[in-house]
């Protein structure tokens, strides 16, 4: 009887129920907010908004300020290695964070880094909390089970103010993915896949975004910083956001962590932590599974994430699209890309290689790159830098001497910060004005000057952006692999 | 942050027939140089509306076309303001004089912000919005969007349906400061967060 009295539950329907404050209206619960992290490109405005409206933060305690958007990473950077328009956000982020009482993770902090790298990182992010961000790839942190997604300023105004959101009651999606990785592909390669075979909308069907649960044996297999990897580009997909349910591999990964509950606290936490799961007779509002036993690694070729395919492939023909608005979009990027239609995506020449940002910066990416690149060298035509996603990590990759491989390959090796994710005017790859160049990068966004004016961008996993940075263009990770 | 509210919209429409548009394109990261809410019209689409960054107009652009350049609709492909939640992005679409995007989807976080701002989020089925867009495109196309009643009507008559969700019709009609709204429910907060702490003492004490 209990059994039919208790309908079946999705993990998004448990941790959704647990923070319901109020239901004002119908299809919307005003939802209670455990965490809060602002940054300095969107936090000044947000902070100066409340102030003006003689608000203050509900609960300073539980919002956290991030310098990470558009800080120089230069080695010995201080207050003048920041873009002039920079110093404004910086300033004006550090004194309102200030009058507004919360957590700075300033330049000078050793703790500083890119937001969604810091907050797992500090057992900040738990799973089970919900935690938003004005940063569309605060969903990264669903790769602890948390229920995180990003949010406008006006909404972060809304969230800081009153420690809720109001939230329309989310769809829910189930992406299961299949079988065993193969070598040398890898968590980025399972989501650029699921994007490029499934769209850019794939995760809204009806136009609505969903929440999505990983989930499927090649999830499971993850560690804990390849859901990261996975959740972090949910919103390319279109969806709300993204989330795995937690295991014990969860609770070893954020156990011990600064803010992680610790003792009795842990012991309770985490039995809550590991009933958060989807019942199996749970009904979903979208199904979809993707096999990934016979998936090659992936590069993008156009100006959108869902402009992907294998690395052994080939660009599209947009002719042979039947949709107007896509048919476009594809023409305007193989445009923008400078590649023609059959033309094979392996052996493109490439100027520059970028490995960072909230997608691939953690220690796991850095250990995988360096691995490949021990006693090799990479192409002399190619610009290569690789920015950390923490200080933590760098410490981290400093102690087992990884910056020294990164430079002896002939990498850059910078501070922490989002860095050329995007160009902001600060850190650039130093093209020169007009030029269009090539960059394989380990980002999450080949938009349109994304990485700057001109700047053709092909999303990789680290592993391809380091085989390819040591051939001099785009290329099959696999045969530089370790045997 | 309330907006004087727009029950109605009645303007030309301009089509940006593409799927996928972002929010990196509509105002780009280096585009955004003050932490001000202010200043991003004239910065609208800046890679596609210029030649070169403060250079000359790009003609080919439709923003820079007459009649167009008086736009108050834009018809756009699917997942229209996907990409980066800067707000600026609706921000600069607002400044430009735009009232309302026509599209057969939004990206999520645009929408939300879009509805915070006076910003008419109208999801039209793709085929009915192509039909719109290619109308656009080939001589000065006048809408009316009501906002109360979901409805946008053509010039010659034909009439579409859309849906908003009822907090965010409710928002685009009034204006309203959300968080005063909120705050009046401080009752129940204040209980929710008493249980909460005894349920989830990690999530607060940390």
């Amino acid at each position: 009887m209990n059994r039919l009295s208790v309908p079946a539950r999705t993990i998004i329907d448990r941790i959704w129920d647990a923070h319901v404050v109020a239901r004002p209206e119908p299809g919307q619960a005003l939802l209670a907010i455990d965490r809060i992290f602002l940054h300095e490109r969107t936090g000044p405005a947000l902070l100066a908004g409340l102030a003006a409206s003689g608000r203050a933060p509900r609960h300073p305690a539980r919002i956290f300020g991030v310098m990470d958007h558009i800080v120089s990473t230069l080695p010995g950077r201080n207050e003048l290695s920041h873009g002039p328009s920079a110093r404004s956000f910086i300033t004006e982020f550090r004194n309102s964070a200030r009058s507004a009482g919360i957590r700075l993770f300033d330049l000078d902090d050793r703790l500083q880094g890119i937001v969604h790298v810091v907050s797992p990182e500090q057992g900040l992010a738990l799973p089970g909390l919900t935690l938003v961000c004005p940063d569309s790839h605060t969903g990264t942190v669903g790769g602890l089970g948390a229920l995180a997604w990003g949010i406008g300023s006006t909404e972060g105004e809304h969230a800081v103010a009153t420690g809720t959101l109001l939230t329309p009651e989310p769809k829910r999606m189930r992406v299961r993915f299949d079988g065993v990785l193969p070598g040398g592909v890898v968590a980025k390669d399972m989501i650029l896949a699921l994007i490029g075979r499934f769209g850019a909308s794939g995760g809204a069907p009806g136009g609505v975004a969903h929440a999505i649960e990983f989930a499927g044996p090649a999830v499971r297999a993850l560690p804990i910083e390849g859901r990261l990897t996975l959740c972090n580009m949910a919103v390319e997909f279109g969806a709300w956001t993204g989330l795995v349910a937690p295991d014990e591999d969860t609770l070893q990964w954020v156990a011990g962590r600064p803010h992680a509950p610790q003792g009795a606290h842990f012991d309770q936490a985490a039995a809550h932590w590991l009933a958060l799961r989807s019942d199996d007779d749970a009904a979903w509002d979208a199904e979809i599974t993707l096999d990934v036993a016979n998936l090659a690694p992936q590069v993008s070729w156009g100006t959108s994430p869902e402009h992907t395919g294998g690395v052994d492939g080939i660009v599209p023909d947009p002719s042979q699209e039947a949709d107007a608005a896509r048919r476009r979009a594809c023409e305007q990027a193989l445009a923008y890309m400078a590649l023609k239609p059959g033309q094979s995506l392996a052996g493109t020449p490439i100027d520059a290689a970028f490995i960072g940002s909230c997608t691939n910066s953690r220690l796991s990416d850095l250990r995988a790159a360096a691995a490949m690149l021990r006693g090799a060298k990479v192409a002399p035509s190619v610009k290569a830098i690789v920015v950390p996603g923490s200080m933590p990590v760098k410490a981290a990759a400093e102690a087992e001497g990884l910056h020294r491989v990164f430079e002896d390959a002939g990498f850059e090796w910078r501070a922490s910060g989002c860095s050329l994710c995007f160009f902001s005017g600060g850190d650039s790859f130093g093209f020169a004005e007009g030029s269009a160049r090539r960059v394989i990068s380990s980002t999450n966004r080949n938009f349109e000057g994304r990485q700057g004016p001109g700047v053709r961008t092909h999303l990789a996993s680290p592993l391809t952006v380091v085989a390819s940075a040591l051939a001099g263009h785009i290329t099959d990770p696999r045969p530089y692999l370790e045997s | 942050m309330a907006f004087a509210p727009l029950p109605v919209v009645e303007g030309l429409a301009a089509a940006l027939w593409r799927e996928n548009i972002d929010t990196d394109i509509i105002i780009p990261s280096q585009e955004i140089t003050s932490p001000s809410r202010e200043g991003y019209g004239a910065k609208a689409f800046a890679p596609w509306r210029y030649l070169a960054a403060g250079g000359p107009e790009n003609h080919e652009f439709v923003l820079n076309r007459e009649p167009w350049r008086r736009a108050r609709v834009l018809v756009a492909g699917a997942n229209f303001g996907c990409g980066s939640s800067r707000e600026m992005a609706v921000w600069a679409l607002v400044q430009f004089g735009l009232q309302a995007i026509v599209a057969p989807s939004f990206g999520a976080i645009f929408r939300n912000n879009c509805v915070r701002n006076g910003l008419v989020p109208v999801v039209l089925p793709q085929a009915a919005a192509q039909a719109l867009a290619r109308q656009a495109e080939v001589a000065p196309l006048e809408l009316r969007i009501d906002v109360a009643a979901g409805e946008l009507r053509r010039p010659d008559g034909i009439m579409y349906h859309f849906e908003l969700a009822p907090g965010e019709r409710e928002m685009l009609l009034t204006g309203l400061d959300a968080i005063a709204r909120t705050l009046e429910l401080e009752d129940q907060i204040a209980t929710f967060e008493a249980r909460d702490r005894l349920a989830r003492p990690w999530a607060w004490n940390f």
